[in-house]
């Protein structure tokens, strides 16, 4: 089912959002991938804050190629989640919404989005030309000397996601790929 | 004897690194647009209908086909005959991978050391592999390589006993683990044989070979055919959301091996399969 929301994302909306969904995401996102992750990650170990609200917001698993003149971003398309899967759940506690990559998530996040009512999207993974038509503004917002790993923040419109794990348990991975097994 | 100007060589390798980044090679294009055409799935036909929009964008607008424009893997394959001056070979292909992948706006993806991991904000150090062959030419191959579906590849060092049969499970279970992360529909490089660094270099060679091309040797020409259709009864799909469309080439090189041994290199590319080739 095809459907437009904006970001942030409720939990009113995350919940209502179900695997196989196509759904369309306009407003505010942030950028954030593995060394960010992990410094992240340190931060709430030392007991500091975050350098970012991230209560509803959507973490886009991205780093893009850098912008050419008068354009506001590179291609930017979706990186493999799993990597993040060690630091998901707990950011998912903090209150993150929605995250957006590519690949399968362990058994921990996916827990994670169900105890939360959060949700978590594939964009199509390697159309990072296309995707980066859907980006109107983006800007470092913290962790700058992370160059492609900086935590950014985007201005997206009606970017494309497909809804492959929801609160429910549901796994599109799973069930997709059942239909067109052939033995 | 033929003398070449390494600086020609870095003239090379940096348009080869913008133009693999922008542009599929004419296989790999013909075998999206016909992956397009015959997919079952809808939603995996929206997919690879997506990607065909993409790869118009990148060439039209100059962004590269995927943010992840990779390790820069390269091939150099040098005449006997040829000697170089000017500088130092090496440092001449390094300098080549720097302007392009700094001039190109190509992202900066390797780290210095892989456990206190700095980015060394110029793609280098690329991957070479070099190989000394008769004649007084040099062929270049530049083949740009994204982690998504590197980080997927496997080494299984089966024994002897295992024979055909292990070698096809090897890979089925390689694609299956693989499966969304390695951004299908893929390529399958396989090597077989030789050792164990043999086989991983046969089978990133392997990627290189031009989709739809065939080993010469009839059982592995019979096995690349059977494990592309294996492969694509997985249902994995574009996107690993389903469908008919799961790899688009399984090319396998094979080596002579040990009487111990049977080792299986399989290196998965993604639907980007880079790999460009100039002869200076």
């Amino acid at each position: 089912m095809d459907k437009h929301i904006n970001a942030p994302i409720s939990k009113e909306i995350s919940r209502s959002l179900r695997a196989g969904d196509y759904v369309y995401i306009t407003g505010t996102i942030y950028t954030a991938r593995d060394a960010a992750h992990k410094r992240m990650d340190e931060a709430l170990l030392k007991g500091e804050e975050l350098p970012i609200d991230i209560k509803n917001q959507v973490i886009y698993y991205m780093g893009p190629s850098p912008a050419r003149e008068g354009r506001p971003i590179g291609s930017a398309g979706p990186t493999t989640a799993s990597r993040m899967d060690k630091y998901a759940p707990r950011l998912l506690d903090l209150g993150l919404t929605a995250m957006i990559g590519k690949g399968k998530r362990s058994k921990e996040v996916l827990e994670a989005i169900v105890r939360n009512e959060s949700v978590y999207f594939a964009a199509v993974g390697g159309a990072g030309a296309l995707l980066s038509k859907c980006i109107k503004a983006s800007e470092v917002v913290a962790y700058e000397d992370l160059g492609t790993e900086a935590i950014r923040k985007l201005e997206v419109e009606n970017f494309p996601v497909i809804v492959v794990a929801d609160c429910e348990g549901n796994n599109l991975y799973e069930t997709a790929i059942k239909e067109y097994q052939k033995i | 004897m033929r003398t070449i100007d390494v600086n020609e060589i870095t003239k090379y390798i940096k348009e080869m690194c913008i133009e693999a980044n922008h542009y599929l090679s004419k296989d790999m294009d013909a075998a999206m647009k016909r992956a397009a055409d015959t997919e079952k799935a809808p939603l995996g036909k929206q997919i690879l209908n997506q990607l065909q929009e993409n790869l118009k964008i990148a060439s039209e607008d100059m962004i590269p086909i995927c943010q992840d424009t990779g390790m820069a893997v390269i091939f150099m394959e040098i005449g006997q005959e040829v000697h170089f001056e000017g500088g130092i070979l090496e440092d001449a292909i390094n300098e080549g991978v720097r302007q392009g992948y700094v001039d190109g706006f190509l992202r900066k993806s390797v780290v210095g050391d892989p456990i206190i991991r700095e980015n060394t904000k110029d793609n280098t150090p690329a991957i070479i592999h070099y190989s000394i062959v008769q004649g007084e030419k040099v062929k270049i191959k530049v083949a740009p390589k994204g982690f998504g579906s590197e980080n997927m590849s496997r080494v299984f060092m089966l024994k002897p006993s295992d024979g055909v049969e292990g070698v096809k499970n090897a890979i089925l279970t390689a694609v299956k683990d693989a499966g969304p992360n390695a951004c299908p529909p893929m390529v399958v490089g396989v090597g077989i044989g030789g050792t164990f660094e043999k086989c991983a270099l046969m089978a990133k060679e392997a990627l290189t070979r031009e989709v739809g091309s065939h080993s010469e040797i009839p059982w592995v020409n019979d096995l690349e055919e059977e494990m592309l259709d294996k492969i694509n009864r997985l249902g994995i799909g574009p996107g690993g959301l389903g469908g008919s469309t799961t790899a688009l080439a399984v090319n396998i090189n094979t080596y002579p091996t040990h009487i111990a041994g049977l080792p299986v290199g399989i290196n998965i590319c993604c639907h980007v399969n880079r790999h460009i080739i100039r002869e200076v």
